[in-house]
């Protein structure tokens, strides 16, 4: 009963948050509400008793990429969005047809029985760690492969033209 | 006891907030932050079904996409600052050249 509590409460926190981020239009308000709707995921996460991926959650979603979202929202000096007008098709056909499809999945998941228990999977980073250092090493590896190439992508992408054309004279 | 249901459903939401957003947005940095959403959907679709069939595997996978959408925030991030360097908007509607 806790449980479920528990898992309504985030749910309306997290759904809270995406609905915001939709309706803010200024880019600040919209990343401090994905900030929002990270931070519940994290809350759910728990209830799942994925511990290690809560932390990760908040450590490298809710801290790092949001930080660096913030950051360049504020560099740039991003203002508030111009409104355009939307069409009428979408708003005629689109938001029954919406509606309609995500009706029907719900329907179809909820006839399903299955029920999660708190704790009945621990991911605790002992866990976790053993798996990713033993089946998943090769992945693990590979992914800090791709890590490398990000920084060094968004390095010189970051960097100004001018910047590059110096040092390639200097060369 | 939470039925797997809930959480796909919920799971189901989030994405389609984030489908949502990457359509009627016009901000580079909003559409960007709507991408993370779908991801954040999909990560909660993963660690659900690891509960539900006693496997971790789930959440391994939602390490991965975590680390991935880390460094495409980075590599998009430094894409949209040399957009806005070069055009001095964010505006995704004018934004309408591939050459920078």
């Amino acid at each position: 009963m806790l449980h479920l509590i528990l898992f309504l409460v985030f749910a309306a926190i997290c759904i809270a948050g995406a609905v915001n981020l939709l309706i803010q239009r200024h880019p600040i308000s919209s990343a401090l509400s994905l900030v929002v709707v990270m931070a519940s995921l994290a809350a759910e996460y728990l209830l799942l008793g994925a511990e290690f991926v809560a932390a990760v959650q908040v450590i490298v979603y809710a801290g790092a990429v949001m930080v660096l979202f913030v950051f360049v929202i504020m560099l740039l000096n991003a203002g508030e969005e111009d409104r355009i007008g939307g069409s009428q098709v979408a708003l005629v056909v689109g938001v029954p047809g919406i509606l309609a499809c995500g009706l029907l999945t719900a329907w179809v998941l909820l006839k399903q029985t299955g029920d999660l228990k708190i704790g009945a999977l621990l991911g605790d980073p002992k866990t976790i760690g053993s798996l990713l250092f033993h089946d998943f090493l090769l992945p693990f590896e590979v992914t800090s492969v791709l890590i490398l190439i990000a920084i060094m992508g968004a390095v010189v992408l970051a960097n100004r033209p001018e910047t590059i054309n110096s040092g390639k004279k200097e060369d | 006891m939470v039925p797997l249901s809930y959480y796909l459903i919920l799971s189901g939401i989030l994405f389609s907030c984030g489908v949502l957003g990457f359509l009627i947005k016009r901000n580079i940095i909003t559409i960007f932050m709507s991408i993370e959403l779908m991801l954040n959907g999909v990560n909660l679709s993963f660690v659900a079904f690891a509960a539900h069939w006693q496997h971790l595997s789930g959440q391994i996978f939602v390490f991965f996409v975590m680390v991935v959408a880390a460094a495409e925030a980075a590599v998009g991030l430094a894409i949209i600052i040399a957009v806005y360097r070069t055009r001095e908007t964010l505006n995704v509607d004018q934004v309408n050249l591939l050459k920078l």
